[in-house]
């Protein structure tokens, strides 16, 4: 009878125990679930988009012109591949021949000219831009063996690039006109320079507008505010704001901003000041926490020594929360950094080929041009895209390095 | 000095009446235009209103259901996604991990929150969206290159630690002396996470999977990325369907006058968005705030 019994109940133990173990694992599974989809991510992204970081480029020996104005100069960078290339006779072969650098080469050449004017005149050899096809071909993203109609070059382009690789003529290096060029048509020469300068205004902007707003609000509503009404109104208010959909945001930039203040569209202006009031709740939440952190007796040892309540705040209590409020803030403004929709809403999403220079200009955004860029048709834009991302990704890792360590450092536990 | 700073608190009541203003205003003149009846409750979607006015299809149709339909569809499936992962994630992280991973995987975890929404559309074109494409033609079926399927998949991932962050403070929260009640009586660690922590820490859990749809149907940039234009009236997520925050964002991106209907449309939509995020928020907030008062 025993026996049976305990025969019974190790087997419900052991079904018991297995059911822990498959628990377990069900926890263990989804942690690596997620962590593989972040790897995924990441990796798939540094893989597509690593390539865009160099740029193949092509040396040619150019015949400069004396005259400097009346140059045609995208003549002479055809004469000069046709010197190269003397073979070359019919009309289809030269223009396929033309299409191996990129159309950017004669300004490169003028350029040139202008940094050298000593040169006028002489037979010199630039380094102009290789076209996007011929940029994946040497990158790897197309490979020769694939059909000319996926690697968009013929078989006769091939040979070119292979004797012009054969002749040291070919030369891969750092991609500058990624960091410092505007957006274009041609992804050889299209650049994150405009958005990045965008990116930055807006960000000015939105500092400068939360950052003492929410500062404000968090030390009125935790120091000040009388259990009132209001008050609790308030704070239910910023709650909620904090879980608004940005797009949301974005349609009261339009209305307010550009439709009934008349604003002017597609400006960081208008962007920063609708990233400013997303990233306010943010900023009033973090604040006040960190102000509720500074324990009492600071703020009663101040007021016993003879300090108003206002310099009980601002001389002891603020300074002994900034690093939390800082934190808070810098958390905001990555969040804000990587914010796509808003934009959109107000317009920032244009194509800027011209550095803007001031919060009024027209402008985009990094993520925009990454929004942007997703759509392209040309397959170098894919890279590009993925680029854009890394380097996004790398800002926003540098934010929340800075807020970890500012909190690591200054942290106080009372 | 005082005053100055109540007017710091004050804005962010103005933003709130500046978002309901707008909405409200506009979605009035385009009430205006077009009833409220066909709005809520004509199931089809067609915008696009022609150039000239005797043309065939001069005037759009604005039913919103089939929008209505398309978000629900895709943030199902991203929940369905999210909340397992989620949740079991938290659990192991709250019951079962020591806390040098505890350290480590939670941060990461949140990193997923942390990239950029733009980020994640990329990867769904990219790598999901071809992935099931093929994946469908294996199996034999057709899947569209802007399925549904793909775009909820990528939201889930994305939604992953809203949910595991609020799972895993309310599993904290409860009193350890229940837990170890519960282990003291004999029960599996399991048994007792199952019949007596989760139970107890429901109520949290409950406020965050609310949080995670809430950020789901207002997310913007995956669906307008990984979803589709096309306002098809379909649960199949292997199809394309269409997403308010979409309709938003292609109604309004692009020149065109403000009077249209086509544009009002849009503040209609932002202001039913914001209704219901607002509601989802509000109970979140009501749950997790009555849960805390029970054992504080």
């Amino acid at each position: 009878m025993t026996d049976r019994l305990s025969t019974k109940l190790a087997a419900r133990l052991r079904k018991r125990h297995r059911g822990e173990k498959l628990f377990r694992l069900g926890g263990l599974g989804a942690i690596l679930l997620a962590v593989s989809f972040l790897a995924t991510l990441l990796v798939s992204i540094g893989v597509s988009g690593y390539t865009a970081f160099q740029q193949t480029t092509i040396l040619l020996q150019i015949n400069l012109p004396v005259d400097p104005v009346n140059a045609g100069y995208p003549g002479l960078v055809k004469k000069s591949l046709r010197e190269a290339f003397p073979s070359v006779s019919s009309r289809r072969n030269k223009k396929e021949l033309y299409r191996l650098v990129s159309s950017g080469a004669a300004w490169e050449i003028r350029n040139y000219l202008t940094d050298h004017p000593d040169q006028a005149g002489k037979t010199v050899t630039v380094t102009v831009t290789a076209s996007d096809d011929v940029d994946m071909l040497i990158n790897g993203k197309v490979s020769r063996l694939d059909p000319p109609q996926v690697r968009r070059l013929s078989d006769q382009q091939v040979a070119w690039i292979d004797q012009i690789r054969a002749s040291g003529n070919l030369k891969i290096g750092f991609n500058t006109n990624f960091f410092f060029n505007g957006d274009s048509r041609e992804p050889e020469l299209a650049g994150i320079a405009a958005a990045m300068a965008g990116s930055f205004f807006s960000l000015i902007i939105c500092l400068g507008l939360a950052f003492p707003l929410g500062i404000m609000a968090a030390i009125y509503l935790e120091e000040f505010a009388s259990k009132t009404r209001l008050t609790s109104l308030i704070e239910v208010n910023i709650n909620n704001l904090a879980a608004v959909p940005s797009i949301v945001f974005g349609l009261l930039g339009l209305a307010i901003f550009l439709n009934f203040f008349e604003l002017p569209r597609s400006a960081p202006l208008v962007g920063g000041m609708v990233l400013a009031l997303m990233t306010l709740p943010t900023i009033i939440i973090t604040g006040r926490a960190s102000l509720k952190a500074v324990p009492p007796s600071i703020r009663e040892a101040a007021l016993a020594i003879g300090a108003s309540k206002v310099q009980s705040v601002f001389h002891h209590v603020l300074p002994l929360a900034l690093p939390g409020v800082l934190t808070g803030t810098i958390i905001g403004m990555a969040r804000a950094v990587g914010e796509t929709a808003p934009l959109l809403m107000i317009g920032m999403v244009a194509f800027i080929v011209d550095v803007p220079k001031s919060i009024l200009e027209p402008a985009t955004a990094l993520p925009v041009q990454v929004f942007l860029w997703a759509d392209a048709p040309e397959r170098a834009f894919e890279e590009r895209t993925a680029a854009t991302i890394i380097v996004l990704l790398v800002f926003l890792m540098a934010m929340n390095l800075i807020a970890v360590i500012l909190r690591r450092k200054f942290e106080v536990r009372w | 000095m005082v005053a100055a700073l109540f007017t710091g608190s004050l804005v962010a009541i103005l933003v709130t009446v500046g978002i309901v203003l707008s909405l409200v205003f506009e979605t009035f003149r385009f009430l205006q235009i077009v009833p409220l009846t066909e709005f809520l409750f004509n199931p089809q979607w067609s915008p696009q209103t022609a150039i000239r006015t005797d043309q065939v299809g001069a005037s759009g149709v604005f039913g919103a259901i089939p929008l209505i339909t398309g978000t629900l569809l895709i943030s199902a499936i991203a929940l369905a996604v999210a909340a397992p992962i989620g949740l079991f994630s938290a659990i192991y992280l709250a019951e079962y991990a020591n806390s040098k991973t505890r350290a480590v995987v939670k941060p990461t975890l949140e990193l997923l929150a942390g990239i950029p929404t733009v980020v994640y559309g990329f990867f769904a074109v990219l790598i999901i969206a071809p992935l099931l494409r093929d994946g469908g033609a294996w199996a034999g079926l057709s899947v569209s290159s802007e399925s549904a399927l793909a775009a909820g998949l990528v939201m889930g991932i994305m939604t992953i630690p809203f949910v595991s962050s609020t799972a895993d403070d309310a599993l904290i929260a409860v009193p350890l002396s229940l837990k170890e009640g519960a282990l003291a009586l004999g029960s599996t660690r399991s048994e007792a996470i199952r019949q007596i922590i989760i139970p107890a820490a429901l109520p949290g859990i409950t406020g965050g999977l609310l949080l995670a749809a809430s950020r789901a149907i207002g997310e913007t940039m995956i669906v307008v990325m990984a979803a589709g234009l096309a306002a098809n009236l379909t649960l199949n997520p292997l199809e394309a369907v269409t997403t308010v925050t979409v309709q938003i964002v292609t109604l309004l991106t692009g020149d065109q006058e403000f009077d249209s209907a086509k544009t009002l449309a849009a503040f209609a939509l932002g202001l039913l968005l914001f209704i219901v995020t607002l509601i989802l928020n509000v109970i979140a907030q009501h749950i997790v705030k009555k849960y805390r008062e029970q054992y504080d």
